[in-house]
């Protein structure tokens, strides 16, 4: 697999070369060699997602603080490199130059363990997400299902991170998100399923693939079958979620920069910069997820132009961009209001959609046979 | 009724959005930000930065030694001593402004009959030790000297407000 397919990516006068570590690959490794080829190759794929996406993850701290900051009739930052580009760089060194203090009283593996806990699951829910109809890590039916569990576990991280130092302000701090999180998680299932339910698969292919049918993309106004439309108050609450879900404004009370004290305020230097690129890191997830469930994924807008990742990346970023803005315009919500605005305003509207979708898609004027 | 429409209107979100047009709005409007060392915010005539001694334009200093500046002075950052020079003439032996103390409130420009202590508009001086900024009757009349044509534009700009 990996052998013919880098005969075909390389330049003919490689191919020797090629041939010759096939070869010689198997006079040293013998009957192992295809499972070797096979470890390799899986290694370098998963390397060709997570490379660019810790890029992305340092790239989109920058490009929160640039939007910001115009947003607020500043330039942001500018002065490290042409138009402050190196900025994340800058960011790295400072981050790994900072001493990490583990508390006197902290269990030290598992203090240790907490950002990692939280920033792995993003990077694992990549390998299901399809950037185009074949391009996907590992094509599984059940993604969506994928997914939803495996940045669930993220909360694990918080709630590791809010023990691990022993600290009563850490430990309140873990408390209160991850009841945010874990609530937000029902009207995000909810409104999932409203999604199921017009698509009819849990594969993500098959979602996004989905929403490329219906009157108006007949009509070549694709970008009106998808699905932020007909499942409009899903995908507000849908959004909403996933602030929620990532800390982010306006539910970051979890880190609450000016008065609240979060779940990370015993971490330093790397650890705590771990916090923060599992933060960005799982709004690059949401956004991905949100592009992909009610944007359309990879479609185009309109049936003349061809469909093809340039467009997920576009609706990634847009909505990445609504990350900030949102930000930049509204204030934190009290703890209590969080919590009214999960249990008694979206779960109540998510409920009713869902009823409301069902009757719709029994009646005769179901539009997504 | 009012209810309904109150329902209707966060339903649609309809204060969030005309919140984001707000934000949406600024994020193309004219940036605010000086990019400090390129670029500086304008200064006015009456600008109070480092202080400086001045000159009559024979060469003598201006300062008699009237000790008002010290007095009026809230940070008590002031402090001068007198005595008779050669001619006869009372002068001062010591004039120390202490940088670490001074508030630039500008008093001790107002108290001075003469026009000897001047705040001048250079507000980039800086020290890296405290006793950097313990300034001495050489430096000021060093600064006097290095600033003197700004501070007689700046006095002559405010002449006609007093």
């Amino acid at each position: 697999m990996m052998i013919e397919t880098l005969q075909q990516l390389l330049p003919g006068f490689l191919t020797p070369c090629v041939n010759w570590l096939a070869q010689s690959g198997e006079g040293v490794f013998g009957s192992l060699w295809p499972d070797i080829v096979t470890l390799v190759w899986t290694v370098v794929k998963v390397m060709l997602i997570i490379a660019p996406l810790l890029g992305a993850v340092a790239y989109a701290t920058f490009a929160e603080r640039k939007v910001i900051g115009w947003m607020q009739a500043r330039i942001g930052p500018n002065r490290v490199g042409p138009w402050g580009l190196f900025q994340p760089l800058a960011d790295g060194v400072k981050v790994f130059l900072k001493e990490i203090v583990i508390p006197a009283h902290a269990d030290k593996a598992v203090y240790l363990l907490a950002p990692v806990f939280s920033f792995a699951p993003a990077l694992i829910a990549c390998a299901v997400i399809p950037f185009d109809d074949f391009l996907v890590l590992a094509d599984i039916d059940a993604s969506l299902l994928f997914v939803m569990s495996v940045t669930s576990v993220s909360v694990y991280g918080i709630i590791l991170a809010g023990w691990a130092p022993n600290s009563k302000y850490a430990f309140f701090g873990a408390m209160r998100s991850a009841a945010q999180m874990i609530s937000y998680e029902v009207p995000m299932g909810l409104a999932l399923v409203v999604v199921l339910m017009v698509s009819g698969s849990l594969n993500l292919v098959d979602i996004v693939q989905g929403q490329g049918r219906g009157t108006f993309a007949g009509m070549g106004l694709k970008f009106l079958s998808w699905n932020w439309l007909p499942l409009w108050p899903m995908f507000i609450v849908y959004v909403a979620s996933v602030f929620a879900e990532c800390n982010r404004a306006p539910f970051d009370l979890a880190e609450g920069e000016s008065e609240i004290i979060g779940f990370h305020v015993e971490y330093s230097g790397m650890a705590f910069a771990v916090f923060q690129l599992a933060e960005y890191g799982a709004m690059l997830m949401g956004c991905t997820l949100v592009s992909l469930l009610f944007l359309g994924g990879w479609l185009s807008p309109v049936s003349f132009l061809p469909d093809g990742i340039l467009w997920l990346l576009v609706k990634i970023f847009g909505v990445l961009v609504l990350f900030y803005w949102v930000r930049a315009t509204f204030p934190r919500y009290r703890y209590d209001q969080v919590m009214r605005l999960g249990w008694k305003v979206f779960i109540p509207v998510c409920l009713i959609w869902l009823a409301v979708v069902a009757c719709w898609m029994l009646s005769p004027w179901n539009i997504w046979k | 009724m009012g209810s309904m429409k109150e329902m209707f209107n966060s339903l649609l979100l309809k204060e969030l959005f005309k919140g984001l047009s707000v934000t949406g709005r600024y994020a193309f409007a004219r940036k605010v930000t000086v990019r400090y060392p390129e670029e500086k915010t304008p200064q006015g005539f009456r600008f109070r930065g480092l202080h400086a001694l001045r000159r009559h334009a024979s060469g003598e200093e201006r300062c008699i030694a009237c000790k008002l500046c010290e007095a009026v002075c809230p940070a008590m950052a002031i402090d001068i001593e007198m005595g008779e020079r050669e001619d006869g003439s009372r002068r001062t032996t010591r004039y120390d402004i202490d940088m670490n103390k001074c508030i630039f409130c500008g008093f001790c420009e107002e108290a001075c009959p003469v026009g000897a202590i001047v705040l001048t508009r250079v507000f980039e001086s800086h020290g890296e030790r405290q006793s950097d900024l313990y300034y001495t009757k050489p430096m000021l009349l060093a600064n006097g000297d290095r600033h003197e044509a700004q501070i007689a534009a700046d006095e002559a700009a405010d002449a006609k407000y007093r």
